[in-house]
């Protein structure tokens, strides 16, 4: 097992050529959920995407290493075979694909990299079946095309039915907790601890609010601000930072 | 046997001429398609394997007649598809149709759709995937008469170049000679959405098979109504493959 799953070293990386992450370094354990906080615009966002090797998020200095591999040698793809899931904060609209099959394709492209086998039709809708139920979600639902016509929180709610059959080894989840109501914050955070709580994986957890802390409990909370940590603490750093707010706390 | 028509006729104008002469001499009379009225129809056309094909059809539908047309359009060198289909009053015309088409296929829908009494509707929807230097056209005319008040009909024709060298001519047209009627074009040509890809990778897919299925999508919608459309899905399937590889 490794001490440093995920190991962000002096990070710089710049969006349509402006810099943005600005000497970034975090450390995140195997067995570990770490939160990150931070004022809008900080690049909570950017962190994400860069992790997930999107185009046009180019790395300028400084390393990402994943169990010991060079995360940013790897192809969008290749970080999911390794075992990388992103949450998205705006999850995207495929018209014209179910996301029976969007997951299902994904699921097994995954697997034959690894080596692993492809489940069948049958084994993928029993999985599919049942992680929508844990999610309260109707599984109807995965018959239409991918994200299109769902709701902010139903979007959200997706994202993690395609977390649990996927069962990735880390995750980034940017804002998995806004648009969420009440009852579906608390089935998520549940979700988030029952999918991604073991000694051998991982999650980085970007929120705004204390709420998903409270059924989430992170081994670590830290602050970005304007493309860098600017202060790292506690499960208490999330409550004090709720009640003085940024520019307060990080000062 | 009429002559070989020139590209300086308007339903021509991008055809690949010698293609359709060596094929002149033996082309069938256009299919002549009678619905009558009241009655309910649906075809699917497949593209027959042929490196050169033109199908051509002279369709009427009596009043209250409903047609449903499917059609892939896929000929390795030349695919053309040419339709002249009148509507009787209160008709129903539905034509849904794919250009797919690689390397230096020329693919090519012409449509007269002529709304000749009132109350006829007609939808077409042509979404073309064009890659290497294929070129994909949609002609598509919506003639209505004088008397033919009510008429409704829809063009909508969007198109997916994947490559440089791939083109794609859309015509929409109108001639309205009735005044209460409704029409409406639109035409889009684009590439694949870089959201859409991105995402589709960072859940696993490598960037052919996530363009493969993005396509997939853009095209497999044409014919979510038609029944029993399995092979028309799997010849199209077969088709992308073709343009993604
Ligand atoms: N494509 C782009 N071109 C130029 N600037 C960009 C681009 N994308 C993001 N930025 C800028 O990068 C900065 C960081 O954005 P990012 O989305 O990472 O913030 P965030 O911390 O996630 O904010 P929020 O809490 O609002 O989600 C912002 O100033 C934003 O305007
Ligand atoms: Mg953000």
């Amino acid at each position: 097992m490794n001490e440093r799953m995920l190991s962000i070293k002096h990070l710089h990386a710049t969006v349509a050529g402006k810099p943005i992450i600005d000497g970034l370094t975090l450390s995140v354990p195997a067995g570990e959920v770490h939160a990150i906080m931070g004022p809008n615009g900080a690049g909570k966002s950017t962190l994400a995407y860069v992790l997930g090797g999107r185009p046009g998020y180019e790395v300028t200095e400084g390393s990402v290493t994943f169990d010991g591999r060079d995360l940013l040698a790897l192809e969008p793809h290749e970080r999911a075979a390794a075992g990388l899931f992103l949450g998205f904060q705006y999850p995207v609209e495929i018209p014209g694909v179910s996301s029976l099959q969007f997951i299902r394709e994904s699921l097994n492209t995954q697997r034959r990299a690894r080596g692993e086998a492809e489940l069948s039709g049958a084994e993928f809708i029993k999985l599919a079946r049942a992680e929508a139920a844990e999610l309260g979600m109707d599984a109807e639902m995965l018959k239409r095309p991918v994200n299109v016509g769902f709701s902010g929180g139903e979007k959200k709610r997706a994202e993690m039915v395609q977390m649990g059959i996927m069962r990735p080894r880390f995750a980034v989840l940017d804002e998995t907790d806004s648009g969420l109501d009440i009852d579906a914050l608390r089935t998520v955070g549940r979700e988030i601890n029952r999918i991604m709580r073991a000694p051998d994986k991982g999650v980085l957890l970007i929120t705004h609010y204390q709420r998903l802390l409270d059924y989430v409990q992170p081994d670590k909370v830290h602050v970005l601000s304007t493309g860098k940590i600017v202060r790292s603490g506690g499960p208490e750093l999330a409550l004090e930072l709720e009640r003085e707010g940024y520019a307060e706390a990080a000062a | 046997m009429t002559a070989l028509p020139t590209r300086k006729l308007e339903a021509f104008r991008y055809a690949d001429i010698d293609a359709l002469s060596s094929v002149w001499e033996q082309l069938a009379a256009p299919r002549s398609i009678q619905i009558a009225a009241h009655k309910k129809v649906q075809q699917i056309w497949l593209p027959n394997g042929n490196d050169i094909e033109v199908r051509r059809a002279e369709i009427t539908l009596e009043a209250g007649a409903e047609m449903s047309l499917f059609a892939l359009n896929n000929a390795r060198d030349y695919g053309r598809i040419e339709l002249d289909v009148t509507l009787r009053e209160g008709s129903h015309f539905t034509f849904n149709a794919a250009n797919i088409g690689a390397g230096e296929s020329n693919l090519e829908i012409v449509t007269t759709v002529r709304h000749d009494a009132p109350s006829a509707v007609s939808r077409q929807v042509v979404r073309s995937v064009l890659g290497g230097k294929a070129v994909g056209s949609y002609l598509g005319k919506v003639a209505v008469a004088r008397d033919a008040q009510q008429s409704d009909g829809e063009q909508s024709v969007k198109a997916m170049l994947l490559d440089r060298g791939a083109t794609a001519n859309c015509k929409p047209e109108l001639e309205i000679y009735a005044d209460d009627v409704k029409c409406a074009h639109g035409a889009t040509v684009g590439e694949l959405d870089p959201n859409q890809l991105f995402y589709a990778m960072s859940r696993g897919l490598d960037p052919a098979s996530a363009k493969a299925l993005l396509l997939e999508g853009f095209v497999m919608g044409l014919w979510d109504d038609a029944e029993g459309s399995d092979a028309i899905c799997e010849a199209a399937r077969a088709a992308l493959k073709v343009v993604t590889a």
